[in-house]
């Protein structure tokens, strides 16, 4: 019982921490939709994009994107959690957490939770957007893309959690977006398909078939269409128990804190 | 008398540096025990330690005869803390920031409500209980976090130079409210301080640590009848390296 007070407890304070920064979701909101709406309006004329699983029509460009972008979505919503708690553990307000009585790893999954649950509230705000603009996936795919944005949200939060682990200094979270958040978009099939990618590069192709975002991607896609990709799922869920795992040995009260104090 | 506190043959290093050698010490239940050291003698790393942020790894620390290397989760049950760094949620107002902590305790509400409403009265903060955290000052803040830690009425409290940054009468008034918790709650306490002014001389008891070791523990009346002088004088030998460790 206690532990499921500490979840709701820890899931609460993030909820309201969301609604106070209303900067935090007009964020969220506007990055993806520059990217739908510029970006995707500009480009629609040059590129068309031929029928491929899961789609079994010509779409415009603007559907493609849309599963990528609400993965973008998720993955800035990850790396927003991971520099808060950064900041957290700079301002030291991370120690009120971490003296629970309760298991660290179970903290560090229940912070992991909160930052899921506030992923996929952004995820269906973005989706409501962009299907007023009319980028529209079929009704019944707004549900069947439920599960795939929970274990993307797990993938990306624990990806998060373990750059948060790492990293030493808020400074350095510069870094984050030029080493992972741009590579984990640019290289993966947000953008394009990975046949039109593979038209230009191999090589560049082969980097983006082992890019983990490619497989959130793809299982966002598919799951938006009623569809299920059994390889993304797999690498999704694979990966997000390696970042887990990582994770909570980078906050283990033997490893990880104490190494980043002595520096 | 119960043992609130022991610490036992503890050294900690950060890399080669090294922060703690062979610390031992213990805490009475009920008691004031202040952990009286200049900067840098290692009072924030045994806090650390306490309170399992870090592992210790050489020694060994009990809470009530509970090992926290071994029953974590019920010694750290025993122990309410307020850091040296303010720790509260800005954003939150005092009450949604009580049921945080009530919450991280495990504490169903039916319980954590009469709690946070008596802390609340005791820390004469029930007509500002609605103010964001952000809106209180210095010594309201550090209230709220003493409450905080009460929340789910330890035996221990740890205090790592809770007045850091308040001003005189402040300070004198936070002493006096955990002095008084001590009594009336049979509380132990363990206040970490630099400042000799916050210590008395007649009734707390002592631990002074210097360079990473204990100098000398027990009451502050008697480790002052062995060594001549007065708190401040012992401080200021402490703080110059005139004393050995």
């Amino acid at each position: 019982m206690s532990w499921l007070i500490c979840l709701k407890g820890i899931v609460w304070r993030e909820m309201l921490r969301f609604f106070h920064q209303r900067s935090r979701l007009f964020g969220a909101l506007v990055r993806p939709l520059m990217w739908l709406v510029v970006f995707a309006t500009g480009f629609r004329a040059a590129l068309g994009v031929a029928i491929a699983p899961p789609y079994d029509t010509y779409i415009p460009y603007g559907v493609y994107i849309m599963p990528g972008l609400v993965g973008m979505v998720q993955l800035f919503n990850a790396m927003q959690s991971s520099l808060s708690m950064v900041y957290d553990r700079e301002m030291g307000s991370m120690r009120a957490l971490l003296v629970s009585p309760l298991p660290r790893w179970y903290l560090i999954v229940c912070k992991l939770t909160a930052g899921i649950v506030v992923s996929i509230l952004q995820s269906y705000a973005f989706l409501a957007v962009a299907w007023a603009f009319g980028d529209q996936a079929p009704p019944l795919g707004y549900l069947t893309v439920l599960p795939a944005l929970l274990v993307n949200g797990v993938m990306l939060g624990a990806l998060g959690l373990l750059l948060s682990s790492l990293i030493r200094q808020l400074e350095n979270f510069a870094g984050v977006m030029n080493f992972v958040v741009f590579p984990l978009f640019f290289l993966s099939t947000a953008l394009y398909p990975i046949w039109k990618i593979q038209e230009g590069s191999d090589i560049l192709a082969d980097v983006c078939r082992l890019n983990p975002f490619t497989y959130g991607v793809e299982l966002i896609r598919f799951a938006l269409y009623g569809q299920f990709d059994g390889l993304s799922a797999l690498v999704v869920l694979m990966a997000g128990a390696l970042f887990l795992v990582a994770a909570v040995l980078g906050y283990s009260p033997s490893r990880g804190l104490a190494k980043l104090k002595a520096s | 008398m119960t043992e609130a506190l022991r610490v036992a043959n503890v050294s900690h290093a950060y890399g080669k540096r090294k922060a703690l050698q062979d610390v031992s010490f213990h805490i009475p239940q009920g008691s004031f025990t202040a952990l009286l050291g200049p900067n840098g003698a290692g009072k924030s790393t045994l806090f650390s330690l306490i309170t399992r942020l870090f592992d210790c790894r050489q020694g060994s620390i009990s809470l009530f005869g509970l090992d926290l290397g071994k029953s974590p989760g019920q010694a750290l049950r025993q122990l309410g803390v307020v850091f040296q760094q303010p720790t509260l949620d800005l954003d939150l107002t005092i009450l949604q920031n009580l049921h945080y902590a009530a919450d991280l305790h495990g504490l169903p509400r039916r319980m954590a409500a009469p709690r946070i409403a008596r802390e609340l009265a005791r820390m004469e903060l029930e007509p500002r209980k609605s103010e964001k955290a952000r809106a209180l000052n210095g010594g309201h803040r550090r209230r709220v976090e003493i409450a905080r830690a009460l929340i789910h009425d330890p035996k221990l409290l740890l205090l790592d130079e809770p007045t850091v940054g308040l001003d005189v009468p402040t300070r004198k008034s936070l002493i006096a409210q955990i002095h008084g918790l001590c009594r009336q709650d049979d509380l132990a306490v363990l206040w970490a301080t630099h400042l000799v002014d916050e210590i008395d001389a007649v009734q707390d008891r002592l631990v002074v640590l210097d360079k990473g070791r204990v100098w000398a523990e027990g009451q502050a009346a008697d480790i002052l009848a062995a060594n001549g002088g007065s708190l401040s004088d012992l401080f200021s030998k402490l703080a110059d390296g005139e004393v050995a460790a």
